[in-house]
C-alpha cells in the first residue's frame, strides 16, 4: 500500500519532468535485447486475423493512417511512414514487437506513437490517463499479422 | 447614374481583383522559393473555386456581418468602431499582417480577437464578446480581410522575443497519449497522407477560415483546440496565453504569405 503510493508519487514527478517508463500498472514488463523485444506480451502468440482488424480499425490501431498495406478493401492508406508490404522478410518478430510497442527505442524524433505506453506524456487527456493505445492481445495479435506480410 | 456607379465599381473591383492577383502570384513564387506553402496550395480545385470567388466564397457572410457591426454604436460610450476608425478599409489595412503584437500595457502578446475585445471594454465601454461568437468572428473576419493580399509580417524580435520562443517551444513539444508535436505533421510530414487527408504546413495566413467540416468560419485557436485533441491531449482556452504565443509562431512561420482571409478549407 505505502509502496504503491510511493510508486505512484514518484509517477507523477518523473511524469513532470519528461521521463518515460516502460511498464506500469496497467501495461506488462518487457525486456528489449539487441533491437527487438524477444518475448510475447502476453506468453502467447496472437491472431493474426484479429491482427488485420486491428491495423485498419482507427479506433484502435489505425496503423492505414500512415502507412501502405496489402488491405485493398480499405480506402485511402496514409503515406507517412513506409510501406509495410513485405515488413517481415525486413524484420524479426523481435524487433517489429519493439517498434510497435515504442519505436521512439529506435529512433527518439519519429512521429510514430508508442502503442504500448502508458506514463510520461504532456498534457494527456483525462480519458488516456494510465491507458496504453494497444492493450497486450492486440500488439500481439498486430505483429501476428505483421509476421504474415513476407 | 446607378448604372455608372455600378460599372465605376465593376472596374475598380476588376482592377484591384487583377492587382490582388498579381500580388498573390509573386507572393506565393517566392514563398514557394523559401519553401512556405499555403494551405490553399494543398487543396482541391473545387476548395480553391470557392475561395477564390467572393460570391461563393460563404466565408464572406462573416465579412458582410462584420462590416455591419464596424459601424453599429454599442456601449455607454455610445461609439461604433468607425467613429474613432473611419474606412476600415484604411484603417485596418495593415492589422491583419502584423498580429500577434506585444502590447505594453499588458506586457505579453495580444491578437486581433483580444484587440477588438480592448476597444469594446476600454473605448467603447461595451462588453467584450465571446470567443468564437458570432460577432468575434464577424469582426475577425472583416479586420483581416482588409489585409487580403498583403504578406503576413509579424514582429517576433524586442520584447515579442521570449514570446515567440515558448511559441516555438509549444510547437515543438509532444504533447498527448499519440505523443507528436505540431512539426511531426507540419514540418516532417507537409504534404504527405495521412489516410484520406494531405497534411498540410499549418499556416494561418488565411484565419478566421471557412472550413467545411465546421460549416462555419472559426478561429486558428479553433483549430490549435482541434489538433490537440486529435492527438489525445488536453487543448488550451482559446485567447490562452500558450495559444497566442503559438499563433505568433506559427504566423512567423509563414511570414510573407499572403492574407487570405476568409479561406476555405476542408
Amino acid at each position: 500500500m505505502k509502496m504503491h503510493r510511493l510508486l505512484g508519487a514518484t509517477v507523477i514527478i518523473a511524469a513532470s519532468v519528461g521521463m518515460t517508463f516502460a511498464a506500469s500498472a496497467e501495461t506488462v514488463a518487457y525486456k528489449i535485447v539487441d533491437d527487438g523485444i524477444p518475448k510475447s506480451l502476453t506468453g502467447k502468440s496472437g491472431d493474426a486475423k484479429a491482427g488485420r482488424k486491428v491495423a485498419y480499425n482507427r479506433k484502435t490501431g489505425n496503423c492505414l493512417a500512415c502507412h501502405k498495406l496489402p488491405i485493398p478493401e480499405q480506402q485511402f492508406h496514409g503515406e507517412v511512414g513506409p510501406d509495410l508490404k513485405g515488413v517481415a522478410s525486413r524484420y524479426s518478430e523481435a524487433e517489429i514487437r519493439l517498434r510497435v510497442v515504442d519505436s521512439k527505442k529506435m529512433n527518439s524524433d519519429t512521429i510514430m506513437p508508442a502503442f504500448y505506453r502508458d506514463s510520461g506524456f504532456t498534457r494527456l487527456q483525462k480519458k488516456w490517463v494510465g491507458k496504453s493505445i494497444l492493450k497486450a492481445q492486440e500488439v500481439e495479435d498486430l505483429v501476428a499479422y505483421l509476421m504474415t506480410l513476407k | 447614374m446607378k448604372i455608372r456607379q455600378l460599372l465605376l465599381a465593376l472596374t475598380g473591383t476588376i482592377a484591384v481583383a487583377g492587382l490582388g492577383l498579381g500580388f498573390v502570384v509573386s507572393q506565393t513564387t517566392s514563398a514557394k522559393a523559401e519553401g512556405i506553402r499555403s494551405g490553399y496550395t494543398y487543396a482541391t480545385k473545387e476548395t480553391q473555386g470557392l475561395q477564390d470567388d467572393e460570391m461563393s466564397n460563404p466565408g464572406y457572410l462573416w465579412v458582410d456581418t462584420g462590416e455591419d457591426l464596424w459601424s453599429k454604436a454599442e456601449g455607454d460610450a455610445g461609439k461604433s468602431c468607425n467613429d474613432c476608425h473611419g474606412d476600415a478599409a484604411d484603417s485596418m489595412k495593415k492589422a491583419g499582417v502584423s498580429y500577434p503584437k506585444y502590447k505594453d500595457d499588458i506586457g505579453k502578446m495580444q491578437n486581433i480577437e483580444q484587440r477588438i475585445n480592448q476597444c469594446r471594454t476600454d473605448n467603447m465601454k461595451a462588453k467584450a464578446w465571446k470567443w468564437e461568437s458570432n460577432q468575434l468572428l464577424s469582426m475577425t473576419t472583416y479586420v483581416r480581410n482588409q489585409s487580403t493580399g498583403m504578406p503576413v509580417s509579424v514582429a517576433v524580435d524586442g520584447p515579442a522575443k521570449p514570446f515567440f520562443e515558448k511559441g516555438k517551444a509549444f510547437f515543438n513539444q509532444r504533447r498527448g497519449l499519440l505523443d507528436m508535436a505540431c512539426k511531426h505533421c507540419h514540418e516532417d510530414n507537409a504534404g504527405n497522407l495521412i489516410r484520406a487527408n494531405v497534411l498540410s504546413q499549418g499556416q494561418i495566413n488565411g484565419f478566421p477560415v471557412y472550413r467545411l467540416k465546421w460549416g462555419k468560419v472559426g478561429s486558428s485557436h479553433r483549430r490549435f483546440r482541434g489538433c490537440n485533441k486529435q492527438v489525445r491531449a488536453k487543448p488550451f482556452k482559446n485567447g490562452s496565453d500558450e495559444y497566442v504565443n503559438l499563433e505568433l509562431y506559427v504566423a512567423w512561420r509563414g511570414r510573407g504569405l499572403p492574407v487570405e482571409t476568409p479561406a476555405v478549407r476542408n
